[in-house]
């Protein structure tokens, strides 16, 4: 088999699909949390994307893509047996949620991707998991079988209410503490409004929250600061300092600003793209 | 009465041209201009000038060839010597080198043009599709596997240096592309990319193998290579950026020159078309005085933007070469010197401006160079929307963080002795990972020395 090479294909929703990708040397020490960055060709940037799932016996890494950039639909167009030409990794840190032992997960889109692997994680260590999976609507909401599977409770929740309840994961998961759960940790994954959402309410709740922040990169390995974020006030940079922060102590706003950056030099590429 | 013959100066593209265009601002020597450069050369026995050299190149031979009209006989003394001649004739800071030590210095119109002789040289040789010499594959160290991380100068040179004693080397490089800080830092307009790409293919004929795509210290550990390998070299760099610490620093538009120049030089964000992106800012501060910050500073210039450049000293205290300052000057960049920032402003998100106050000059400090004092209510702002920071960078921390035992400085540079050899045995390192941000051939200088202990370690193993 081919470096890098596609080895299957799975449409999740109407535009994210995952991928499973060779990458022997990848496979051999990735953990829950971290990720890799890819580039399609030889003239292609350089993108992160957060590892999903990975089997070391097949050698093989597990990634989900939604399609909003040019990096994103061009890989939409390659199919199973195409190589990609550049897939590194692990880079950043591993999931460290050893001191908890109630952990609610919170995924909100592709967000959910993050939250599977820890899914299965936490509880082969005999941890109490529940999850909370949001959506705008049902076509978007994905990994239901493998999350219900993975979780002692799977809470859904969708914007139109097309499944599951009607409203933001906030809702459920204020709902929930309101019922009288427990959690000592909540562990959040997704759109960085739908995290920032998140973290107002945790903290009102005195719930400990964690966040897995998807910045821009170039390099991933602490080179260009690209990724850098202002968390206790100090710079932190995602790429070799997280990509998972204690979400009470990001600066939401300025995440936001700065994945705005290209915004308009984005929307050129995915015109030129979608012809 | 003798007429002295001074220096014979590089060809250039004019100001007005290069700030338009990528090209190589630096044209190289003629045949002509290079024999009579050449002829300069006194031939000195005792070889002053050879001192100055971190790779021990035998000048005044090659030199004496040159006159003789016979290139192949300098590109073969060149090559014995100097794994990369044709970037090290671009990029090294000969006046405080090899030329520092020129006889001709002082009294006799200047020091030789070693180093564009040697680009001369260099560029003679790839034309004519000269191959330095074989390896010599008789030997020793046949059966001997080296790993090494990163492919940067450091660790091109001393792969090189292996290869060519009969080692089977491997280079791990993190990035897609190998070369390192030749590739994604030193600009297209100093050192075109095509002409590194021919100095890895002739790394890569001795032997070398190079597998990018791989960060030691996550996809790798320093350890697995020890155990599958006879010895591992590190020449990781220094590549992580410092910043300013103010306010304002992680707004959009604001750039370590290390991602800058990393989107337009490996990305080539600068091509039309390219699909890595840069922002094209208006009005571009520049924020330090080094060769990098000169790199930044020209090009944003040919991106077309109105470019100043400040630093908190004086211009006789700027770290960059004499050239750089120069060609940067030429090229229209601005010069605010004895003054520092201390905000960055913005407007939605974005830089809008940049305050800063005056500095002057007291006593010296630690570096030997007066230390700049702020100058009371000298505050004052910029006007730009785009901020590049260049103030040095220090080494990358996941080697390292991935190897307790190995034993590192609180700067975060490896600790190792003359010959690169560091606290764990088998283990070697050079170039800026030991020595903190420094220079090309000083990286490649490390290199050397330390494939020469590698090799001689081995055999006292076996």
């Amino acid at each position: 088999m081919k470096n890098f090479e596609i080895v299957s294909k799975r449409r999740l929703a109407n535009n994210v699909s995952e991928y499973e990708i060779y990458a022997p040397y990848v496979v051999k020490h990735c953990l829950a949390g971290q990720f890799v960055i890819l580039r399609t060709d030889a003239d292609g940037e350089r993108v992160p994307f957060t590892i999903c799932d990975y089997s070391r016996e097949r050698g093989t890494v597990r990634i989900l893509v939604q399609e909003i950039g040019y990096t994103t639909l061009k890989l939409s167009k390659m199919e199973v047996g195409e190589a990609l030409a550049d897939f590194v990794g692990p880079l950043g840190n591993p999931t460290d949620l050893t001191e908890f032992k109630s952990i609610c997960l919170v995924g909100g889109g592709i967000g959910t991707a993050v939250i599977y692997p820890q899914a299965k994680q936490l509880r082969s260590e005999g941890k109490r998991v529940d999850a909370v999976v949001g959506a705008r609507n049902q076509n978007l909401l994905m990994y239901v079988e493998e999350m219900r599977e993975a979780c002692d409770n799977l809470y859904l929740i969708t914007d139109d209410g097309s499944n599951g309840k009607k409203g933001f994961v906030t809702d459920m998961l204020k709902e929930l503490v309101a019922s009288g759960r427990r959690y000592d940790c909540v562990f959040a994954v997704g759109p960085l409004p739908m995290m920032k959402a998140v973290c107002a309410l945790t903290r009102e709740l005195g719930i400990k929250t964690v966040v897995s922040m998807n910045s821009m990169m170039v390099d991933g390995t602490g080179m260009c600061g690209c990724c850098r974020l202002t968390v206790c006030g100090k710079t932190k940079y995602a790429c070799i300092d997280g990509p998972e922060f204690d979400g009470h102590e990001v600066d939401f706003d300025e995440a936001i600003a700065r994945s705005r950056i290209y915004r308009e030099q984005e929307q050129n590429h995915v015109c030129s793209i979608r012809g | 009465m003798t007429v002295i013959i001074t220096r014979h100066a590089m060809p250039t593209q004019s100001a007005e041209d290069r700030i338009n265009n990528f090209e190589e601002v630096a044209l190289g020597y003629t045949p002509s201009l290079a024999e009579e450069e050449a002829e300069r050369c006194l031939g000195c026995k005792n070889a002053p000038c050879m001192q100055g050299c971190p790779v021990g190149v035998h000048i005044p031979d090659f030199i004496g060839k040159i006159k003789e009209g016979d290139m192949r006989g300098a590109a073969e003394i060149l090559t014995r010597d100097n794994n990369l001649p044709a970037i090290c004739g671009r990029v090294c800071p000969q006046e405080n080198q090899c030329e520092k030590y020129c006889v001709r210095k002082v009294k006799l119109g200047g020091s030789v043009a070693i180093g564009n002789l040697e680009r001369y040289t260099a560029d003679w040789a790839m034309k004519n599709g000269f191959k330095a010499r074989n390896n010599d594959l008789s030997t020793q160290f046949a059966e001997m596997r080296v790993a090494i991380v990163g492919s940067g100068p450091a660790s091109l040179s001393c792969a090189a240096d292996l290869a060519r004693a009969g080692a089977r080397v491997t280079v791990f490089e993190a990035l897609h592309k190998a070369g390192g800080v030749l590739v994604y830092g030193i600009p297209e307009f100093r050192l075109p990319k095509a002409l590194v790409q021919k100095e890895i293919d002739g790394v890569l004929a001795l032997g070398v193998k190079i597998v990018t795509d791989v960060v030691v210290g996550k996809t790798l550990f320093i350890d697995e290579l020890l155990d599958e390998y006879d010895c591992v070299f590190i020449g990781s760099g220094a590549g992580l950026p410092s910043f300013l610490g103010i306010k304002g620093e992680n707004l959009n538009g604001v750039y370590s020159a290390n991602e800058y120049l990393t989107r337009l030089n490996l990305m080539k964000a600068y091509e039309d078309g390219a699909i890595t992106p840069v922002l094209r800012g208006r009005k571009v501060v520049v924020v330090g005085a080094g060769n990098v910050a000169m790199d930044s500073a020209r090009t944003a210039r040919r991106l077309g933007a109105e470019v100043h450049l400040v630093y908190r000293r004086s211009r006789a205290e700027m770290p960059a070469r004499a050239e750089e300052i120069e060609h940067a000057e030429e090229e229209g960049i601005v010069f605010d010197l004895l003054v520092n920032p201390v905000e960055i402003l913005g407007d939605n998100g974005y830089v809008s401006g940049m305050r800063c106050v005056r500095m002057s000059l007291g006593e010296p400090d630690a570096s030997g160079r007066r230390r700049p004092v702020e100058i009371e209510g000298s505050e004052f702002e910029i006007d730009c929307d785009e901020v590049i920071v260049a103030l040095g960078t220090s080494p990358n921390p996941i080697i390292k963080n991935s190897m307790p035992r190995l034993e590192t400085t609180s700067k975060g540079t490896i600790v190792a002795d003359e010959y690169g050899r560091t606290s764990v045995e088998r283990l070697y390192a050079g170039g800026d990972a030991i020595t903190g941000a420094a220079t090309v051939i000083l990286a490649m200088g490390a290199g050397k020395r330390a494939a020469e202990a590698m090799l001689k370690d081995y055999i006292e193993r076996n």
